[in-house]
Order: structure tokens, then C-alpha cells, then sequence
């Protein structure tokens, strides 16, 4: 069992990202389970074809404790045979987001949520490694494997930069290692070029690169993933590849952060930003 | 052994006790160790810092300071410990603060209150089942005057808004809620949670009373907890001397008393390092002087009454000779009866912010000797304070680590340890008479006039119990 956390800046597309390369991965015959790390609990609409599934933690305020819950009422099955989980949390501004997550993902595995036939578990985190209860997915025992979701935005490098830093902390107490940068792209300039640089210099891979297309947005109203929306389309193919790269990579680093000031003569390098 | 010899065995023992420490933290503790000599008459150990990591410290934290010390003993107020249930239950009822009144009518000192915290309270926020826990408050105890929230860690880590909760519920039931920020991870000791605990007062309490007429007698105790009924010992003698005492801060204390402290002609500090803050306070903005007291022991209780008495008229003063005078005898029969049995014994204390200076005459007049003193969270100026009153040869120690309290007892052999609960058993499974001098030992009250006996009494107990003939302490011959 391949156990791989997404993280990413906030609104770069982990969620749609990993759930179009998730069912591309299901189509190959993987069995798969996601893990949303996030309150707004949206890491598995495209596959449940709900706004939003029941989440741990909301049915165990409902019940008082998580110890009342039941691992099938939180553990649902959608499109393909993914198995979805959302470990939800509070509204914005109160309590302990990152305590939720770890509660949720204790319940998961102290439960059984990950049978043996389980080839791959997906954790979608948060947008950036903000506390320890974002970190949990990445913890010992836990994902070993990362991916960061990014773009050739300034924000989005910064971000992948900082949460390297966070991989970088538990790399070298733990076995969790970098598989490398995935760039949804954002039709910047030069944005493959960069974001290969930026790979390069955190010491790292750009896995793939996923043009900008609209199909993905069609589908996603729908509440489905492109694949199962339109599966001949060729933005599903770009999924396909991603999933067929996941699954043979085996290049797995420690990161290599890099300073604000190497990062902004990057962007320069590029053009992207200047003097 | 002469002074001069005493001192030099002494600053040995210091160098020989820290010997066991890596060189870093034996150059940090040393600065918290002194022996008083000549030359240092005036000097200060260095106090007020953070702990060694590493070392056990005999230190609390803030919320310590704020619920367990200035908030909990006042007593038609309740008193929530916001989080979960281990701060509020393991602070339960120790601290021995006495009040008067109907327990669960108008005194709740004896209850606990909790929020007991869960998972989901941590992950959702405690805010709304704090709103409903104030609601059950005024529901089950109408008679309470208000509601204290003394927050515990999570709720700070977990970003709460206690503040605002407070200010709905308390339009709400109409009565004073007082939010009060004393997580314990604030601050080195639980010093700060006295400051915090003192702001709230500030904040939320003084100044917000029903208006009153200030007597020219009226007087107000500050910073007595009226542990094992201290305060009414304090009080008695005061109100024989003709003065009026209005407010105690906080033992045996309402609402009313927090919101009215500054409207007195005087207020009297006995524990100056938990209430100093307010005491400035209300003498910056009301113009409320203060002074310190010591009613400790006869010499000091005769020192005070003067001091007290030159602070009114010529009737104050008439009466407090005639106190004095009342008590000299019945004083002096305590003391022929102990100081035989007392005398040139020797003691080593460790207590928090006060005791270690304050109780140093109260032994005296028994003939006894301090030789060791130290405090758990005092600041410069408390030790500033305590020096003068320390013979030449006294050892000073400051956040002194368990290890040290026990080398230093052992080499210098005193005839009795005055400590708290976490030190009694250590020194007592040594063979050495012991006294908690923070909680009195379940005894009291040991201030004023009616205390005195009894502490007399305690210390002889002690040390002249037929226990300690039939063991002998593993290093004495």
C-alpha cells in the first residue's frame, strides 16, 4: 500500500487534481482510498457526486465522541470503487482545525479504514503545512510520498518552497520523501521552464505538467472528474499520464528549500519578475 | 563555628551541591544561591527567571497563580477552569482558603467548577458550551454574585474568544463575567498568573461597585488568602484597634469587596508579590495609599500595630497601645512555654512569595533560627526586601531544584524544613522534622495574635516529637 499526501497552495486544484488522477489510477484497477484533510471537506465531490459527504468529525460532534462512530458511516464508496473520507472540522475562525485531522485520521486507521487490498491511499491536505495536525499525513507511518501542487505563480512556488521546508523536517526524522512537483498550469509565461528550475533547485522532479483546460471545469459543475465526464477527452489523457507516472515513479527525494532570495532570483532569471 | 566560619562552610556547600551540574546550568543556578555576608548586605540572588530545563523545580503556572491563589477564594463568585478536567480537579480545594457562608448558597470556595474539555470541544471551540455552562451557573446558583473564566492551555492554543462570550453572557444574566487569561504555558511561574489575575480585577471588577461612604477608619486587608482563617486573625486585631475592616483581598472575600477595594482610607498589603500590581493601581488612579504589614510573631505583630496606627489619629493610636499592652502578657506565656523547648533550634524554609521573609520573626521570637530561605517565584525587589531581615551566614536560594533543597538540608542539618506538600515526604522519610508553610500543615491560623500559639505549638510538635528519637536519619552517627 502506497500511502501519498497532496498539498499545494490554497486554491492551486489539489483537490481536483487529485481526484482526476485518482479515478485515472481506478480505471488502471488500483484500489484507492482519499482522505480529505481540510474543514471545507471538498477533496471528494467529483467522485461521491455530492456537495459534500458526511465528515468524521461532524457526526462525532453530532454524537458527542469519534468512539461512537461507525468506520461505514464515514467511509463511502463512489466512482470506480473509491473509497472517500472527509475528516471535515470547524467553521473558519474557531477551535482546532489541525486536531481535527488528527482525530479523523486515528479514527481511519484505528478502525480499519485501510484493508489490505488498499493499493494506494490519497491524503488531500490543506494548503500549506500551517501546524502539527497538517502534518499528520506525513508523520511516521503514515504517507510516505508527496506531492506538491503548483504553478508558475509566484505565491504557488512560494508556497511549494515552504511546504518542502515542512517535508524537509520530517524527512529527516522519518522516511516521508518529496515524488516530486505537479504543475496545473496557469498559462504563465515560461511556466514550464520555471517550474523544471524550481524542481531542480529543491532537488526534485516535475512529475507532470497539466495544461489549463476547460473540460475540467465542465466537469467539475457536474460534480464528476473529467474522466468520467467526457473520458475521451484529451485532458482525461493528461490525468492517465499523471497516474501511469505516479504509479512508476521512483525517484523519491529529501527537499532541498530554498531562500526567499534564491526563489525571487529565480523568478527574475525567468523574467517573471523584475528588477 | 564563628560567622565568618559559617559563612565559608556554606558558600563550600554551594560550590560542592552545584558541582553535579553541567557547566552551563550550574553557571545559571549559581546566580540564584547567596550566602549573606558582610559584604553582600544589600545584594539580591538573581529571581524572577526561567526555570533550568532539565531540573525539578518546585514551581506552578499561571493559571496557578490567577484561579488557585487570587480568584478561588473569592467566595460568592464561580469560578470556571476552562478546559480540561486535570487543572480544576488537581487544584481542588487545597490552598485551605477559609470563608464564611452557606456552601452552594453564597460561598462556592469549597466547589469546582470545570468546562471538562473534549476532543470535540478542542477541535469545534469550547465558546458556546462555555455560554451554556454560565447559563446552568446562574440557573442552579442564583444567588451567585458573578462568573469567573480562567482559561487553561488549550484554550489559549485552540484561539477561543473568551472575552467576547464573557461580555454576551454577562448582559445577558446581568451579572459580572470576568474572563481571565492565565494559561499556563504564560509566563516562568505562576507569578504572572497573579498579575494577569490582578488585571482582571482591574479590568472587569474596581470602580464598578454601588457607590459607598468611605468611614475615616475604614481599611481594607490586600493579598491575604485566609489560609486556615489567617485573614480573621489579621482582622481581629485590627478591629480592636478601632479600625474598620471594609474589604479583604481575597480570602473570605464577595464581588462586592474586588469592586470596592479602592474606596478605603488604607490598604494593607501582606502579600505584596501577588497583589502589588493592584495595590499600585488603585494608588495611581484613586489615590489609595498602601502600606505593608507583618503579623507574624508578637515582635512583628507590636511593629505593625505602630506602623498601621501612626497611619490615623491620636484614638487609632491610643487604642493599638492598648492592644499591644492586652496581648503582651498572653504572648509572653506562649513564649515561656516554647522557647525552652525551641531555642537555638534552626530552620530552613522554601515557600513561595512571602513566608520565606515574612515568618522569619515569628521564629525568632521562639528562639529559633533561620538559616535557610528561599522562594519559589519571588522578584528582585522581594529579595531586596528579605536580605536585611536575614542573619549573616543565611543561605538564599531562589527556584531552588529539589536536588539542591535536599543537599543543602543535608549538610546543613537543620532542626526543622518549612516547605510545601511536593518536599514534605522527602524530608520527613529523611527523619527530619517537617511543616508545610504554604497550607499551615492543615493547622491555622497562624497570623496575629490568635495565631501565634498555634504556630508555636506546630513548630514544637514538630520538632520535639518522640518520632524522630526512634529514627535515625541515614547520614546522622
Amino acid at each position: 500500500m502506497r500511502q501519498i499526501a497532496i498539498y499545494g497552495k490554497g486554491g492551486i486544484g489539489k483537490s481536483t487534481t487529485t481526484q482526476n488522477t485518482v479515478v485515472a489510477l481506478a480505471e488502471m484497477g488500483r484500489k484507492i482510498t482519499i482522505v480529505g484533510c481540510d474543514p471545507k471537506a471538498d477533496s471528494t465531490r467529483l467522485i461521491m457526486h455530492t456537495k459534500a459527504q458526511a465528515t468524521v468529525m461532524d457526526l462525532a460532534r453530532e454524537r458527542g465522541t469519534v468512539e461512537d462512530l461507525e468506520l461505514d458511516e464515514v467511509l463511502m464508496q463512489g466512482f470506480l470503487g473509491v473509497k472517500c473520507a472527509e475528516s471535515g472540522g470547524p467553521e473558519p475562525g474557531v477551535g482546532c482545525a489541525g486536531r481535527g485531522v488528527i482525530t479523523a485520521i486515528n479514527f481511519l486507521e484505528e478502525n480499519g479504514a485501510y484493508t489490505e487490498d488498499t493499493d494506494y491511499v490519497f491524503y488531500d491536505v490543506l494548503g500549506d503545512v500551517v501546524c502539527g495536525g497538517f502534518a499528520m499525513p506525513i508523520r511516521e507511518n503514515k504517507a510516505k510520498e508527496i506531492y506538491i501542487v503548483a504553478s508558475g505563480e509566484m505565491m504557488a512556488m512560494y508556497a511549494a518552497n515552504n511546504i518542502s521546508r515542512g517535508i524537509l523536517k520530517y524527512a529527516t526524522t522519518g522516511t516521508v520523501r518529496l515524488g516530486g512537483l505537479i504543475c496545473n498550469s496557469r498559462q504563465t509565461d515560461k511556466e514550464l521552464e520555471l517550474m523544471e528550475a524550481l524542481a531542480k533547485k529543491i532537488n526534485t522532479q516535475l512529475i507532470h505538467f497539466i495544461p489549463r483546460d476547460n473540460e475540467v471545469q465542465r466537469a467539475e459543475l457536474r460534480k464528476m472528474t473529467v474522466i468520467e465526464y467526457n473520458r475521451t477527452h484529451k485532458q482525461a489523457d493528461e490525468y492517465r499520464k499523471l497516474a501511469q507516472k505516479i504509479e512508476n515513479n521512483k525517484m523519491m527525494t529529501i527537499p532541498t528549500p530554498i531562500s526567499m532570495e534564491e526563489l525571487e532570483e529565480l523568478l527574475m532569471e525567468y523574467g517573471i519578475m523584475e528588477m | 563555628m564563628s560567622t565568618k566560619e559559617t559563612i565559608e562552610f556554606r558558600k563550600q556547600v554551594v560550590e560542592e551541591v552545584l558541582e553535579v551540574y553541567p557547566e552551563k546550568a550550574k553557571k545559571n543556578r549559581r546566580q540564584h544561591i547567596a550566602v549573606k555576608d558582610s559584604e553582600c548586605a544589600g545584594c539580591a540572588v538573581k529571581s524572577n527567571a526561567k526555570t533550568v530545563p532539565g531540573i525539578m523545580t518546585a514551581r506552578g503556572c499561571a493559571y496557578a497563580g490567577a484561579k488557585g491563589v487570587v480568584w478561588g477564594p473569592v467566595k460568592d463568585v464561580v469560578h470556571i477552569s476552562h478546559g480540561p478536567v486535570g487543572c480544576g480537579y488537581y487544584s481542588w480545594g487545597n490552598r485551605r482558603n477559609l470563608a464564611e457562608g452557606e456552601i452552594g448558597v453564597d460561598n462556592f470556595v469549597p466547589f469546582l467548577f470545570t468546562s471538562d474539555f473534549q476532543e470535540s470541544d478542542i477541535i469545534y471551540g469550547g465558546d458556546k458550551k462555555l455560554e451554556k455552562i454560565i447559563d446552568e451557573v446562574v440557573g442552579l446558583f442564583p444567588n451567585a454574585k458573578g462568573v469567573s473564566v480562567l482559561s487553561e492551555c488549550p484554550v489559549g492554543l485552540i484561539g477561543d474568544d473568551i472575552e467576547s462570550v464573557a461580555r454576551r453572557m454577562s448582559e445577558k444574566i446581568e451579572l459580572p463575567v470576568i474572563p481571565v487569561r492565565c494559561e499556563g504555558f504564560r509566563g516562568i511561574s505562576q507569578s504572572l498568573g497573579h498579575h494577569i489575575a490582578n488585571d482582571a480585577i482591574r479590568d472587569h471588577l474596581l470602580g464598578k461597585g454601588p457607590a459607598r461612604e468611605i468611614g475615616k477608619y475604614d481599611i481594607g486587608i490586600i493579598g491575604d488568602y485566609n489560609i486556615g482563617g489567617d485573614a480573621w486573625a489579621s482582622k481581629k486585631i485590627l478591629e480592636e484597634m478601632g479600625l474598620k475592616v471594609v474589604n479583604i483581598w481575597t480570602g473570605d472575600s464577595t464581588l462586592e469587596m474586588l469592586q470596592n477595594g479602592h474606596l478605603v482610607k488604607l490598604n494593607l498589603i501582606h502579600c505584596f508579590r501577588s497583589m502589588n500590581y493592584i495595590a499600585k493601581h488603585m494608588e495611581e488612579t484613586y489615590g489609595t495609599p498602601w502600606i505593608e504589614f507583618n503579623f507574624f510573631g508578637p515582635t512583628k505583630i507590636k511593629e505593625s500595630i505602630l506602623k498601621i496606627a501612626a497611619q490615623f489619629d491620636d484614638y487609632i493610636m491610643e487604642k493599638a497601645l492598648k492592644v499591644i499592652e492586652k496581648y503582651t502578657v498572653p504572648m509572653q506565656k506562649v513564649i515561656d512555654i516554647y522557647r525552652p523547648r525551641l531555642e537555638g533550634k534552626s530552620v530552613m524554609l522554601y515557600v513561595g512569595g512571602l513566608r520565606p521573609r515574612h515568618i522569619v520573626g515569628a521564629y525568632e521570637d521562639l528562639g529559633m533560627e533561620v538559616i535557610g530561605t528561599g522562594y519559589e517565584f519571588a522578584h528582585n525587589e522581594d529579595y531586596e526586601k528579605t536580605i536585611p531581615a536575614l542573619k549573616e551566614g543565611t543561605l538564599i536560594y531562589d527556584d531552588v531544584t529539589a536536588l539542591e533543597l535536599e543537599e543543602f538540608v543535608k549538610k546543613l542539618k537543620p532542626d526543622l524544613v518549612g516547605s510545601g506538600i511536593k518536599e514534605k515526604y522527602v524530608f520527613e522519610k529523611m527523619g527530619l522534622p517537617f511543616r508545610q508553610m504554604h497550607s499551615w500543615d492543615y493547622s491555622g491560623p497562624y497570623h496575629g495574635y490568635q495565631g501565634f500559639p498555634i504556630f508555636a505549638r506546630d513548630m514544637d510538635m514538630a520538632i520535639n516529637s518522640p518520632t524522630w528519637k526512634s529514627i535515625k536519619a541515614p547520614w546522622s552517627k
